[in-house]
């Protein structure tokens, strides 16, 4: 049983794993996509690799607002057998 | 000449020490605890704190490395910045807040939680050793390079001088001023790139044919493929250049040819130059502009003397140019003036940019030569991934290229927050929300620095200043080219960005010896002031251990040195601080198999890889008996397999058996 903290944390992780691996298929089997320039004259390697650093922070921030700073009990040791 | 040495670098070099030694000194008197030596008494404050994980994380390789990397081949070096960050979010939204209620000290007290068994601590102890050491080498070796042109010392100089102060830091303070010290260098980071930054958008872009010191490189040209040809392969003895009456070619052995580089003498001054041959097109059918000498560099050991550029060299009088320059604008544009975020990049990807390559040769002499040559290069495909040889693998064809890509990007992205030196940072605060803060604090910085790494190398690119034989001096280089003030901080920072992460490592190493193996080698428990003294014996002898490595390992690619201790990290920890927390049929047998499986396949295979026989042992890469070089893809799953196996086959033991 997960405490409701740790399944947003995993939640958050699933959408930005998400979002960085397709950006390293992208890379690693289309990658004349990412010479594509879509806005701005800005080709799309340099829009998705800052988008990621963005979202990264994005991500935190909601994470951080959104977690219950009195959920402190530690996921795995809860029900374990050992 | 590229490096001058001056006196108001030296003076704000010293100034730097002076103030971190300070700073470490005064704040040394308050911990005397181990509770205070290793986790500064979990009193930091999380905004501190997360500052002081950027400080710890922008180590050498960040700051020299990925800017030297974008400096000289373009976007690739950018790939790391955003491996390097996203691995944070790991950290953040799976390990953070669970390592901080589960440990004290290090890292193996969280593995360690809930078995206490000595066998557990005896692993992850060594496995934090190893890391640790692994990217103790890279920070050593960053220490020497900054050294040599700041101050002008010889590299062991600067490996001797960084680990000797790093061990009074420590060995005087331990987390507290290792903290503090982060804190300082990560937030005078921060600010100088952005000053950096701001200062190359200001500057914008201008077109020109040489560097900073206002040398302009020749070019020849265009000449008709078929009468260039015969006059390098000496038309009946005539090899007089077409056009130019004084240069002749040399005759070389045919690795030249090959290499598309040739070299002339001038026959009233004998002076000799190095050329590289370029077109448009492809050389064999180029199209209506015709084939173009571009002037070369060369660098050549002759009796034991540096040559350079065909003369020997004299330190600041005669000597390589600097170099980074842009041939053509949009538009024909000679300058652009200050620049925006976006139009930075759009008129880059319009622009042609001239990198520089480098090829190692003989002459006809048999003497050694490193040509370093111009390759004018489309800004779109300056902009683009895979140009550089470490990320070849996306632009190949090959399945083992591509695999190796991909390894190298999961090791980034598990690394980080498999990293001891990051791990120990979670115990210098309160509790897990103040952990949490202080990691969307470290995101916030490091992101906000990583972006910046982008604009710093692309601008350094461009500068005029760069030294075509070290990569990794890039930055400083680019702030010298702005003002001699900028060179001498940014220079101090990035030693002190050394002395911060080189401290954090030895800190986790000593945690590692005195925490988790001292109960293993010592059958009594040690007290609290038994611990603290073995915690700063093993300081010194970690951070002997890490100047001798440092000086062996001078001349080796610092990013490339850091790309190991992820792997490793990632591969030997990872797997079973995931698991621990959250698969509740984790053993204690299982973590054991699982950190020694992922510690030694990963450095095995490390040590069997391709780039490994060729840089570190000068064998043939293709005598590799490992597929590709980045062992993550391969080793972190093993990591998890191994541990999921071994619990399973113990699981019953371990719930009836005694805890050891």
């Amino acid at each position: 049983m997960l405490t409701r903290n740790a399944r947003i944390g995993l939640m958050l992780f699933a959408f930005y794993l998400l979002v960085y691996v397709g950006y390293v298929l992208i890379n690693a089997l289309d990658p004349e996509l990412m010479e594509w320039t879509p806005i701005a004259g800005v080709n799309l390697a340099i829009w998705y690799g800052m988008g990621l650093i963005a979202l990264a922070f994005v991500m935190a921030l909601i994470y951080g607002y959104v977690c219950d700073p009195h959920d402190e009990q530690t996921p795995g040791t809860k029900g374990g057998d050992q | 000449m590229i490096y001058d040495r001056s006196l108001l670098s030296i003076l704000v070099f010293l100034a730097f020490v002076a103030v971190t030694l300070g700073l470490s000194f005064y704040l040394g008197r308050k911990a005397k605890s181990s509770a205070g030596y290793f986790a500064a008494h979990g009193q930091i404050p999380w905004f501190v704190n997360g500052v002081a994980f950027a400080g710890d994380y922008l180590s050498a390789a960040s700051f020299l490395g990925i800017c030297g990397m974008i400096a000289f081949s373009g976007y690739d070096g950018f790939l790391y910045s955003i491996g390097y960050l996203a691995g944070w979010i790991v950290a953040l939204f799976v390990i953070a807040e669970p390592m901080k209620r589960l440990g004290k000290f290090t890292f193996a007290d969280a593995l360690d939680a809930k078995f206490q068994s000595r066998g557990v601590k005896l692993t992850v102890g060594i496995s934090t050793l190893a890391v640790s050491l692994f990217y103790l080498i890279p920070q050593m070796v960053g220490a020497g390079v900054l050294v040599t042109p700041l101050l002008g010392f010889p590299h062991w100089v600067g490996v001797v001088l960084v680990g000797s102060i790093v061990i009074l830091i420590v060995v005087t303070a331990g987390m507290v001023s290792t903290t503090w010290v982060q804190f300082l260098k990560g937030s005078l980071l921060v600010v100088f790139s952005t000053v950096l930054t701001a200062m190359i958008l200001a500057r914008g872009f201008e077109t020109k044919s040489g560097g900073a010191d206002g040398y302009e490189f020749r070019t020849l040209g265009p000449f008709e493929v078929v009468p260039l040809a015969m006059a390098m392969a000496g038309n009946e003895g005539d090899f007089t250049v077409p056009g130019q009456t004084r240069l002749a070619f040399r005759p070389l052995p045919a690795a030249w040819n090959e290499a598309k580089l040739v070299q002339t003498i001038d026959s009233e001054t004998e002076e000799i130059t190095t050329w590289s041959l370029w077109s448009n097109g492809k050389l064999e059918s180029p199209p209506e502009g015709g084939v173009y000498l571009l002037e070369a560099q060369s660098v050549a050991v002759i009796d034991d003397k540096t040559h350079v550029n065909g003369k020997p060299q004299v330190l600041g009088k005669h000597d390589l140019h600097p170099v980074g320059h842009i041939r053509e604008l949009p538009d024909g544009q000679t300058e652009t003036g200050s620049l925006g975020l976006l139009t930075f990049f759009s008129t880059l990807q319009q622009s042609e940019v001239v990198l520089w390559g480098n090829k190692k040769l003989k002459d006809a002499d048999g003497n050694d030569v490193t040509v370093y040559f111009q390759k004018p290069t489309p800004g779109s495909q300056v902009l683009r991934p895979g140009e550089n040889p470490t990320f070849a693998g996306i632009r190949s064809k090959n399945l083992s290229d591509k695999l190796n890509f991909l390894s190298l990007m999961l090791a980034l992205f598990c690394g980080t927050a498999s990293l001891p030196h990051i791990l120990i940072r979670y115990y210098t605060v309160k509790d897990g929300a103040a952990a949490r803060k202080s990691t969307i604090v470290g995101i916030a910085s490091i992101g906000f620095f990583y972006v910046l790494t982008l604009y710093m190398g692309l601008g350094a690119m461009t500068s005029g200043s760069l030294d075509v034989t070290n990569s990794n001096m890039a930055a400083p280089l680019l702030a010298k080219g702005m003002s001699e003030w900028l060179f001498a901080v940014i220079s101090a920072i990035a030693f002190t960005t050394v002395l911060g992460t080189v401290s954090g490592l030895i800190l986790a190493s000593a945690g590692a010896v005195a925490h988790d193996l001292s109960g293993f080698v010592f059958k009594q428990k040690l007290n609290d002031a038994e611990k603290v003294r073995l915690a700063k014996i093993s300081s010194v002898a970690v951070g002997a251990i890490a100047i001798v490595l440092g000086i062996l390992f001078k001349g080796m690619n610092v990013t490339f040195l850091v790309g190991w201790a992820f792997s490793v990290a990632a591969s030997a920890n990872l797997p079973a601080l995931v698991m621990l927390l959250f698969w509740k049929g984790t053993t204690k047998q299982g973590i054991t198999a699982a950190v020694f499986v992922g510690m030694v396949s990963s450095l095995t295979w490390i040590l069997l890889s391709g780039d490994t026989y060729k840089d570190v042992y000068g064998l043939d890469p293709k005598d590799s008996p490992v597929p590709f070089s980045q062992p993550g893809i391969v080793t972190i799953p093993l990591g998890f397999v191994t541990l999921w196996v071994v619990s399973l086959l113990t699981r019953n033991k371990t719930s009836a058996g005694p805890r050891t």
